[in-house]
């Protein structure tokens, strides 16, 4: 908008041509970072509804990994006596708890990008991807909170003189990684599923019961080496394995800190990252048509 | 001054009916002819987007074959019946969804209105609001932090802003909201019948606030609405649509006229008989027919100057006791407004019916209501019982101030909800 129009009528110049959906691939990363402020304010409104609604909504972010981490610690500690490398286990599920939820809560919210922001959607346009990436940033929050329940009781173990080793270092450069990746992980799949249910709707339901299916497919509730040797290559294959392995491993001293798991996992990250955002840019231009 | 707006062979394509039964299917046979190199075999321009008649296709073009420029500074309103396309036209040109073929070539930054208040949360403060509403119509920190007094200032709201919009009434919502809109930044804005929001003297505010903003910043604006006397009074070229096609391209006034001739001869596209077919059966009560009369009109557009009457008629199956028979005028959008039912005036109608077939005929006053497109609403009920019919049978009501337009006021209407012949008397004292 430097210049003139009636100049730029002579050089025909167009700012904007909508056309119909093409097969090429179109990501406007300039654009979606034009629109970075609008991400910052969704990110804000994310987190200021949490806070003003209720007095138990942030509180809920604490009950909800305690809650789960005493169900675990009594079905499949102390019920099934599934090994915990020797860890105390409301660390162990602690840790595993933690980490996983980022990935699953991110997951989710992504998954409805389509489906819940429908109304906004349909009546302004704006990069669809600013929408689950501000999911992917506020979603951190939660992260934080139950991450730092996960570090108060760390401490605790640590001062009543639990076998704990802490990798300073190791959490220091691990820490960053794995929740980067865990964010790319649970972003991609999201976008792909969200692609997906515009169409297919039954796959909603199907999503919840598929996360579950896949912690129990991830080292969250035991650890890779205690499983049987017939089913850990679908552990090893699972990319999300080396991610809490690794995370675990600095906070706790037990798991496996493997570079070509992380590589891999790194890999598949890109992958379904790609793929999340080809078919994510290829179904927002016409998904108002079948919401 | 060359075009800003270049529409070119725009068409948009809809698939009618249920989502789900059947796409997988198509989208496999869409898969295979596009592996075999050959058309998409739905993608074929034939049926009109012509609800009373239906089509042999699943798939219907909303939008066919469009061709237009606006040129800088014009103010284009779009009219045209529920259908015609209009909003899919705006859809498609502030890109919330794509277009099937054809092309739109824009310069200068599109700023549309489809709404206002897009994205308010009611947790957030009015300040919260403003910021996230200006962000989501694409607005950087500094333009809003810019306009921000100006904003409030518009909205009437300095008060309340730190306070959560939940906690507004109603008009003070839309105003902030409107208030965020009509202060963007931008060269073409787009704009559907957001003007219909709140108070009287508010509308006037934003009527008054987009002619400035059209006459003096130069800004091409395109505008949808049912209202022809805003439309009249802010346009200088006028578009109308029919069944997804351009069916006028020029002068307001001519356009204006075109459009209300041909309001007169369209055929119903309400399919009565099809609702009553559809209607779930009553054990006590059967509506055979309604019919809304009216002198020298043609069951399509009724006018305000004559009385309009409405007939039922139905079936009684078995004796009942307080039954209702009633109606309900909406305007759009669904604000209410009017309600009837018979015993009006009366609340002792707790009688007897014996069955049999009746016929029940209410009348609407000339000059009741205003002009304006009303849906009507059936309404039966067993009086504190049960619903037997509400919602169901939704009927459009096109009600036009001809005499208005034609003589005495222009393009002018006049204002207020309601039309009543009023008796006044002036003498000297």
């Amino acid at each position: 908008m430097q210049t003139d129009s009636g100049q730029r009528a002579q050089l025909d110049v167009w700012d904007l041509e909508i056309e119909p959906r093409n097969r090429r691939f179109t990501l406007n990363i300039r654009e979606v970072w034009n629109y970075g402020y609008l991400l910052m304010m969704f990110v804000r409104r994310d987190i200021v509804s949490v806070y003003k609604q209720t007095v138990l909504g942030p509180l809920w972010f604490f009950i909800q990994p305690l809650l789960t981490t005493l169900t675990f610690t009594i079905v499949f500690g102390n019920i099934a006596k599934i090994s915990t490398d020797g860890l105390p286990q409301t660390l162990f599920y602690m840790s595993g708890i933690t980490i996983w939820n980022y990935f699953s809560e991110t997951l989710s919210a992504t998954s409805s990008t389509f489906t819940s922001n429908a109304g906004i959607f349909g009546k302004v346009y704006f990069p669809r991807l600013i929408m689950p990436l501000s999911k992917v940033i506020s979603g951190l929050l939660k992260f934080a909170i139950q991450y730092l329940l996960f570090i108060a009781f760390l401490s605790y173990f640590i001062l009543e003189g639990s076998q704990v080793q802490l990798d300073p270092l190791g959490v220091l450069i691990v820490t960053p990684i794995v929740l980067l990746m865990m964010a790319g992980m649970g972003l991609g799949m999201g976008l792909i599923l969200s692609a997906l249910t515009t169409k297919y709707r039954d796959l909603t339901f199907l999503i919840s019961f598929g996360v579950q299916l896949l912690m129990y497919a991830t080292p969250v509730i035991y650890p890779i080496s205690t499983m049987d040797a017939r089913f850990s290559w679908l552990i090893e294959a699972n990319p999300l394995s080396w991610l809490v392995e690794a995370f675990r491993k600095v906070y706790l001293g037990a798991g496996q800190l493997s570079i070509s798991g992380l590589m891999y996992s790194f890999t598949f990250m890109m992958v379904i990252l790609w793929v999340g955002v080809l078919v994510f840019n290829k179904v927002e231009k016409n998904f108002m048509d079948t919401v | 001054m060359g075009a800003v707006i270049q529409v070119e062979h725009l068409s948009k394509q809809y698939r009618l009916g249920l989502v789900g039964t059947g796409t997988l299917r198509h989208d496999l046979n869409r898969w295979w002819h596009r592996v075999l190199g050959k058309e998409d075999p739905y993608l074929k321009i034939g049926d009109v987007n012509d609800r009373s008649s239906k089509g042999t296709s699943d798939y219907v073009w909303a939008l066919k074959d469009i061709n237009f420029e606006v040129p800088q500074g014009e103010v284009l309103g779009i009219i045209g019946r529920n259908g015609a396309g209009k909003s899919t036209l705006l859809k498609v040109m502030s890109r919330t969804t794509a277009p099937s073929i054809g092309r739109i070539r824009i310069r200068g930054r599109v700023a549309s209105l489809l709404e206002v208040g897009t994205g308010f949360h009611p947790e957030l403060t009015g300040k919260e609001n403003v910021y996230l509403n200006g962000a989501i119509l694409g607005m950087k920190k500094q333009e809003i932090d810019c306009k921000f007094d100006e904003i409030v200032d518009f909205a009437g709201v300095e008060r309340y802003i730190d306070t959560p919009v939940k906690r507004y009434s109603s008009g003070m919502y839309v105003r902030l909201a409107f208030g965020v809109a009509a202060h963007l930044e931008s060269e073409i804005l787009i704009v559907d019948e957001v003007l219909a929001v709140g108070d009287v003297e508010f509308q006037k505010k934003s009527l008054g606030k987009m002619g400035e903003v059209s006459r003096n910043g130069g800004k091409t604006v395109l505008f949808v609405s049912h209202n022809m006397t805003s439309i009249g009074s802010l346009c200088n070229k006028v578009l109308v649509m029919k069944d997804g096609q351009v069916d006028f391209h020029g002068e307001v006034k001519s356009g204006l006229n075109h459009y209300i001739n041909n309001m007169q001869h369209l055929a119903d596209t309400t399919d009565l008989q099809d609702i009553l077919r559809r209607l779930p059966q009553d054990e006590y009560f059967e509506l055979l027919g309604f019919d809304m009369q009216q002198e020298e009109s043609d069951g399509d557009m009724y006018v305000t100057h004559r009385p309009i009457e409405l007939v039922f008629s139905y079936r009684i199956l078995k004796p009942i006791t307080g039954l209702r028979v009633g109606f309900e005028v909406m305007e759009k959008k669904s604000e209410l407004t009017l309600f009837s039912v018979f015993h009006d005036d009366a609340y002792q109608e707790i009688i007897p019916w014996s069955p049999g077939v009746y016929a029940s005929r209410a009348t609407l006053d000339a000059n009741l209501l205003r002009e304006a497109s009303y849906i009507i609403n059936l309404t039966v009920c067993i009086h504190n019982v049960r619903w037997i019919l509400n919602g169901q049978v939704k009927l459009p009501l096109e009600v036009r101030n001809l005499v208005g337009i034609t003589a005495l006021y222009g393009f002018e209407k006049r204002p207020g909800y309601l039309l009543p012949p009023i008796s006044w008397e002036n003498r000297s004292v």
